[in-house]
């Protein structure tokens, strides 16, 4: 346990929401993957469903391979969606609480039908085309966060941590020259 | 495609309730905190990921060893490993470019709208807009 001055002061410099809600998501990620693949043997990552969307209105090749997975990453995708809805209408909304989840000061809070929804102050420009970054290089870098991030980190894969390594520098380079530019938020 | 098992949908689909909301719990959800993390001003994502693929790791390597094959198609407990080619580092690249701009990935992206965030649908549409340019490319 850190219980010295120092440690303490450095713990809240790094992690000034503490590190529970962090943990806790985290392993309910690692969980809704593991689920999955216990009783289908796939590592169900987020970002082929992008793909494989893409067949139902375009024939390109590209697109046509994922067409035996494209249902299935359907209901995944609106699962994840849901299971965003349901953290909304629960702890974001205050209804339920717990010590492990500190809420958040960032962004904007509205209420609909007595559920507490929240929006980013992130510019939409960024959103786009930030986006359109992310579209293609997950598809041709073979993963994303969770597929890279989480199953194939996960599965001690080599091309998924020399992944990760890459896009996560990159991603602080160009956040930290964003910011340095005085663009905010 | 052969027929599925009758759980199989139902499964998929609560895998992914617990997967978003996790997102939801962590803030993953929330770009603005992914940001905070690239600008080192809350390290907390690393325990996401950290958490996350633990137990990932964890289920890896138990499930052949304790349950032989999956418990509804019967596949093989496969690791997911990926080849690695220049591609990884060049879509990586660009992949870091997006989400170090916008604070946004995929499952976070999803998440995001259902935590009530009406404005990632712009980032939801970039991200289609990508990956129809990439594959419309290598095609």
């Amino acid at each position: 346990m850190v219980t010295d001055p120092l440690s303490l002061q450095l713990a809240a410099d790094l992690f000034p929401n503490g590190i529970s809600r962090y943990a806790v998501g985290g392993l309910l990620v690692g969980l809704g993957v593991a689920v999955i693949y216990l009783g289908t043997g796939i590592s169900a990552g987020a970002s082929t469903f992008l793909e494989s969307t893409l067949s139902y209105v375009s024939e390109k090749s590209r697109f046509q391979r994922y067409v035996s997975s494209r249902d299935w990453r359907i209901v995944f995708t609106l699962g994840i969606v849901l299971g965003a809805a349901i953290f909304a209408a629960t702890f974001q909304s205050g209804v339920v609480s717990s010590s492990l989840y500190q809420p958040g000061t960032t962004g904007q809070l509205y209420e609909v039908g007595g559920v507490t929804l929240w929006t980013t102050d992130v510019q939409p420009w960024r959103l786009l085309v930030g986006g359109v970054f992310v579209g293609i290089g997950t598809r041709v870098g073979k993963g994303c966060t969770s597929g890279h991030g989480v199953c194939g980190v996960g599965s001690a894969s080599k091309t998924s941590i020399i992944g990760v390594l890459t896009f996560l520098a990159v991603a602080i380079v160009t956040a930290q020259l964003v910011a340095a530019l005085g663009v905010s938020p | 495609m052969a027929e599925r098992h009758p759980l199989f949908m139902p499964l998929v689909l609560v895998g992914g309730l617990i997967f978003g909301f996790g997102l939801g719990f962590s803030h993953m959800a929330r770009p603005d905190v992914v940001l905070d993390f690239l600008q080192f001003e809350d390290f907390g994502l690393v325990f996401v990921m950290f958490g996350g693929s633990a137990l990932v790791g964890v289920t890896y390597f138990l499930a052949p060893r304790l349950l032989g094959r999956a418990l509804l198609t019967g596949d093989t407990f496969d690791r997911r490993l990926k080849s690695f080619d220049r591609n990884v580092l060049i879509g990586g690249g660009i992949f870091g470019v997006g989400w170090g701009l916008s604070g946004i990935c995929p499952g976070a992206a999803y998440a995001s709208l259902g935590v009530g965030n009406v404005t990632i649908l712009w980032a939801i549409a970039g991200m289609f807009a990508g990956a129809y340019l990439q594959g419309y490319w290598r095609s």
